[in-house]
């Protein structure tokens, strides 16, 4: 059952009419969560005993860098499954998140910096979770500069894919390097982006901001994984369909 | 189906064949180690220090130098056997490719990696590291310069033929080798400073080990890839 | 409301930090658009290619 829905997602025409109908819904509940978890944390929640107001940097930053880690799995996911089922909707969907999750990372290293500069007093400290961000932006655009590099689109295709499986293999080995050597320097300084210890009025957005930026990129994601598939077809018969839509 | 003796048979020769090529034309091979050399000594000329703050940087200089240079090196591993066309042989050959590379990359390293080993604990004396400092200094380059290597045959096979393939080979090498930088600089920090490296040492080890079993399978499937 | 719009003394962090990132959402979104509008129109012409062949 789950394996005919597989199937299905993979063809092509399928995955072009109902990314299409997803879209919209997408969108619109992730607005309605960004809207909500705006208002929610930056007129609703109370400002932090130790960081005062500049604490609502989280609202932005904290779902920026899930989402970019997010991303990154997603996409390994789906060149891992484009490899294993040769399947051009999952090549699809692994080229879309690419410049979707670099944004997503670009948004978190300056919420980041931006944060961090009335905490520390400069606009860039290396705190693991930066340097961490910043590694994970070069994977990004190593994907993609390996993506445009490669003339022929299927040989661009598996190569990033085997690229996006080493990268997301490392991922977690970068995260712990990195982890360590901060733990080195820092001794016993709490030197940490601290979120602060959070009553429900604070985390409450924090959890809907999530969730909308999730939404958000599973939108973009379809527009853009659509247009992917359709550089990606070669035989004519549905796309006369597609044509009509216009 | 190869047995594996007829794939350890195939991979030694593989390893005599590719060293016989190599040591033909050694100056091609003995750049990566001029690099280093140079690379590391720039940085005291860069820096202006005494002997005392060289000996703080020579962990850094010393990791960050060998890192470059085995970017360049990198070149070399897959260039002449992707242009005559035995590396498609070896593809096509039945027998185990990752084995095969895995035996390629043996080779580069011996031929790359193992001089800048020999040569760093002389550039660490050089940047004031004490002699009791040096076996540790050695075991550290030994085993980052394996991991480095084996990742390095990954983003090589992956941008196997292409244009400006080295730009792009660092920008997709140099983040996955980060961890190794990372331990590795710090237990160098440590045996300059003449404490315990364990720690760090035995990560590297650990990374190396599993750059050793993994990075092959991927190079593998990246040169099919590319040569498809 | 004057207050809060200087958060606190730390609106100079907390504005832009929020600018910025409605600029990169809504970056991404006109660039999805446009991949996909480029994409419909190259699918077209090669349909229209296919077609026009014998």
């Amino acid at each position: 059952m789950a394996w005919t829905w597989f199937h299905r997602c993979g063809s092509p025409p399928h995955f072009y009419r109902i990314a299409g109908k997803l879209v919209p819904w997408f969108g619109t509940l992730a607005a309605l969560l960004c809207i909500g978890g705006l208002i929610g944390g930056l007129v609703l929640a109370p400002s932090d005993y130790l960081q005062g107001e500049g604490y609502r940097i989280i609202y932005v930053h904290v779902p920026a860098a899930t989402l970019s880690m997010m991303a990154y799995a997603v996409m390994a996911l789906a060149a891992a499954t484009g490899l294993i089922w040769r399947m051009n909707v999952a090549y699809a969907v692994a080229a879309s998140c690419a410049p979707i999750g670099a944004s997503f990372t670009i948004i978190a290293l300056v919420t980041g910096s931006l944060w961090g500069r009335p905490m520390w007093g400069t606009y860039w400290v290396w705190d693991p979770r930066l340097v961490t961000e910043l590694l994970l932006l070069f994977l990004y655009l190593g994907y993609m500069g390996l993506r445009s590099a490669i003339e022929e689109s299927g040989r661009a295709d598996r190569a990033s894919a085997i690229l996006a499986i080493v990268g997301v293999v490392n991922l977690p080995i970068i995260h712990y390097s990195v982890d360590w050597w901060n733990s080195l320097h820092q001794g016993h300084t709490l030197l940490k982006l601290g979120a602060p210890s959070m009553p429900p009025s604070m985390y409450v957005p924090l959890i809907a901001m999530i969730f909308g930026f999730m939404l958000y990129f599973a939108a973009v994601l379809l527009v853009r994984a659509r247009g992917e598939v359709l550089r990606r077809e070669r035989t004519a018969r549905w796309l006369l369909e597609v044509i009509g839509e216009g | 189906m190869s047995g594996p003796l007829s794939a350890g048979r195939a991979a030694l020769q593989l390893i005599r064949r590719d060293l016989h090529l190599a040591l033909r034309r050694p100056g091609e091979w003995l750049q990566p180690l001029g690099f280093f050399v140079i690379v590391t000594a720039l940085f005291p000329l860069a820096l202006d220090a005494d002997l005392s703050r060289l000996r703080d940087m020579a962990p850094g200089v010393i990791w960050v130098g060998a890192l470059l240079s085995s970017l360049l090196a990198l070149e070399l591993l897959f260039r002449e056997d992707g242009q005559d066309g035995s590396l498609e042989q070896l593809a096509v050959s039945g027998l185990s490719l990752a084995w095969l590379l895995l035996a390629k990359t043996c080779v580069h390293w011996l031929l790359t990696g193992l001089p800048l080993v020999l040569v760093a604990p002389m550039l660490a004396t050089a940047l004031g590291a004490p002699a009791a400092a040096l076996p540790g200094v050695l075991a550290a380059l030994l085993l980052g310069s394996i991991a480095l290597s084996l990742i390095g045959a990954i983003g090589a096979a992956l941008t196997l033929g292409l244009r400006r393939g080295g730009t792009l080979l660092a920008l997709i090498v140099l983040p996955l080798a980060v961890p190794v930088l990372v331990f590795g600089a710090q237990a160098t920090a440590r045996a300059i400073a003449l404490e315990p490296l364990a720690g760090p040492l035995y990560l590297l080890g650990a990374l190396a080990v599993l750059a050793a079993t993994l990075a092959p399978l991927a190079a593998a499937g990246a040169v099919r890839i590319s040569l498809e | 409301m004057l207050e809060w719009l200087s958060m606190g003394g730390n609106a100079r962090f907390v504005w832009p930090s929020y600018g910025i990132t409605v600029l990169l959402l809504w970056l991404n979104i006109r660039w999805a658009r446009k991949a996909a509008l480029a994409a419909r129109t190259e699918a077209r012409r090669r349909l229209a290619m296919q077609r026009s062949e014998p």
